[in-house]
């Protein structure tokens, strides 16, 4: 599955995909694609262990929700490859970034670009937060900050087992802001789960905007290694740097990587938004157009072919 | 009447040695939940997770989904208060096989309202996917632990600690209500700490001549309705129940649903705390304060017949609460 493409290419490719979808539908979350892009691009495509997605190409349409009259509820996990012992398990945590990850998934591979077209469709299991019968996803973590808890957990009962595959989250800032995420480093650090690593997007930017404007969180880095964690700092759009911080050695301790990245990246038009990115909406038609033109051009594609009006 | 000196501790340590896949999980509460001597002699299937109920939820769910079955212990009241959306997201939804085990139910913790679990039932069986169970002897104690591993999914069971009183000689069974007495004039519903309160009003009601029909719920869910509308039919005057517990959303609430469902116009009386918090204090003042106790039980069965028992305080304190032996049948298996 892995190397068929650069992974700079799937990044590329990922920004492309979210930058159309938004045009087409009005809006979208354009700003987590610029900052991830690199992030998912580099689990996916070369850091993690994942094996061949089990679930159809198109995602099947919403099927129910557990409950014990539904024997056949399956998560999006299967996308990710299979639940198997040697095998790694990804967790998105901040689940808005679901249309980035979807991306994502089709530049790898996993689902067919047909499936995006689901995104956000009555009855379809493509939704717009992602959910866990969402593809690529697992568990559900719409309510931030509840993803390195359940990772931490999987993981503990994976090195219990002695289990080779590894757990990893997709983190984003936002979430130190939530006071479970600090209970999950310092359980993971006393429990010396180190078959558990985490890249966060440190794109410091909220809901309600810059998240110094929203909430001050001080030096990440340095409460994540107060709190136990081993902590390795990068630029979140160098590849080399993302390899090179997954290679750092935390044995005895969870190892989270620091991407710092831009909101704008590849998309530096979007700036006039700064800094109310968190969900991108034209506000009219004119926008709209400008918008399409002129990220097409910094992504260097061609504009998408609006319907006439 | 038997006493059992921490039936907890031993049903639990019996049943995790011989279940591997069991762990047990405590948030700071490990001696005040009875498996202290379990952790300091099976360190290696104990998890330690500190004050942080929220992270201890998801982590749980993590387990679950490495194909553990974690039993957390704690006051019932930080197992879905602090943790509502954790337990939510990480356990119900999923269906995860996590087993709450909520000590201090009600008033049985002179810890007032921060540790007094008085909406648990009410909280937990509107939750999609959630079986609730409740101890009301040492025998349900003690098998409590098994039966609510056997559940295919979360499930939250409210537990005594310290020493429990053994009422029963059969095991408590998912979804089984016990009939402990088959009379015609008033049907009584308890659960938990409230059934050896109704067994004294028994005594007393006896012997002044009301005949008793009297159900003990340790199923708060899957709620047999059918079962309660069976033998609320069978009564003259109608229903009263007593719960550890707020009247809405527990077993007042559960019986009032199930008689309105059915189209049984049957009066209904809910005794247990009225739309009120509890405060700290001794469990016998708070249940005579709170009117959840064989007294108050009495004038309830009053307030529904319309007519005087004459029973009093020292009538009540007279009776002698027996062991309830296999008399009387448990149905609905």
């Amino acid at each position: 599955m892995r190397n068929e493409r650069t992974t700079e290419d799937v990044a590329r490719g990922i920004r492309r995909r979210v930058f159309e979808h938004s045009i087409r539908n009005n809006g979208g979350y354009l700003s987590q694609a610029c900052s991830a892009a690199e992030q998912l691009a580099f689990l996916y495509n070369e850091a993690l262990n994942l094996g061949p997605s089990t679930r159809p190409l198109v995602p099947p349409p919403f099927a129910g929700v557990p409950s014990a009259g539904n024997p056949d509820y399956v998560t999006g996990a299967g996308y990710n490859g299979p639940f198997t012992p040697e095998h790694d398990r990804l967790f998105i945590a901040p689940a808005h970034y679901a249309l980035v990850a979807y991306a994502c998934l089709i530049e790898v591979g996993r689902m067919a670009p047909e499936g995006l077209e689901q995104f956000n469709k009555d009855g379809s299991s493509v939704e717009m937060i992602g959910a866990e019968h969402s593809p690529g996803m697992e568990v559900h973590n719409g309510t931030l900050g509840i993803g390195l808890s359940t990772a931490a957990g999987l993981a503990w009962g994976r090195k219990r087992k002695g289990e080779a595959g590894k757990i990893c989250v997709f983190m984003s800032d936002g979430e130190v802001q939530e006071g479970q995420t600090w209970e999950a480093v310092q359980a993971a650090a006393h429990h010396r789960v180190d078959n558990l690593w985490a890249v966060m997007d440190v794109n410091r930017q909220q809901c309600d905007g810059a998240m110094d404007s929203v909430m001050e969180v001080g030096d990440i880095a340095a409460k994540l290694r107060q709190f136990g964690a081993v902590v390795a700092e990068v630029d979140a759009h160098d590849l080399a740097a993302l390899r090179e911080a997954a290679g750092t050695e935390h044995a005895g301790r969870p190892l989270i990587v620091l991407a710092h990245s831009s909101p704008t990246k590849g998309m530096e038009f979007l700036m006039r938004r700064f800094p109310r990115l968190h969900y991108v909406r034209f506000r009219d038609e004119a926008e709209r157009r400008e918008m399409n033109a002129a990220i097409a051009a910094e992504l260097g594609v061609p504009p998408v072919e609006l319907e006439a009006h | 009447m038997e006493m059992v000196n921490r039936p907890y501790a031993k049903a639990f340590e019996d049943y995790a040695v011989r279940h591997p896949e069991v762990l047990c999980l405590s948030a700071d509460l490990t001696s005040s939940c009875e498996v202290d001597g379990f952790r300091d002699r099976n360190p290696d299937q104990f998890l330690s997770l500190g004050m942080a109920e929220q992270n201890m939820m998801s982590f749980a769910g993590g387990l679950g989904l490495a194909g553990f079955r974690p039993f957390l212990h704690s006051f019932g009241v930080f197992l879905y208060r602090r943790p509502y959306d954790q337990l939510m997201a990480s356990v119900a939804y999923p269906r995860r096989k996590v087993r709450l085990m909520g000590f201090l139910p009600g008033v049985t913790t002179p810890g007032g309202m921060t540790h007094q679990a008085i909406e648990d039932i009410s909280i937990m069986r509107t939750i999609p996917n959630m079986t609730v169970l409740e101890a009301g002897d040492a025998t349900e104690v003690e098998s409590i632990v098994a039966e609510a591993d056997t559940v295919d999914g979360p499930v939250y069971c409210r537990i005594l600690r310290g020493s429990v009183p053994r009422l029963f000689d059969t095991p408590l069974k998912v979804g089984r209500m016990r009939v402990l007495a088959e009379g015609s004039d008033v049907l009584v519903v308890t659960a938990g700490i409230a059934t050896e309160e109704a067994l004294r009003a028994r005594g007393a009601l006896d012997r002044a001549g009301v005949s008793v029909r009297h159900l003990h719920l340790s199923t708060h869910k899957p709620f047999d309705a059918a079962q309660i509308v069976d033998h609320a039919v069978s009564v003259r005057h109608g229903v009263v129940t007593l719960e550890n517990h707020l009247v809405t959303g527990g077993i007042g609430s559960m019986v009032a649903e199930a008689l309105a469902e059915a189209g049984l116009a049957k009066r209904l009386v809910r005794l247990g705390l009225q739309d009120t918090y509890a405060h700290g204090g001794s469990r016998p003042y708070l249940m005579r304060h709170y009117g959840l106790d064989a007294l108050a039980l009495v004038r309830g069965v009053e307030r529904l017949t319309g007519q005087s028992t004459g029973i009093t305080e020292e009538d009540l304190s007279a009776v002698r609460v027996e062991a309830v032996h296999s008399a009387v049948k448990a149905e609905a298996l």
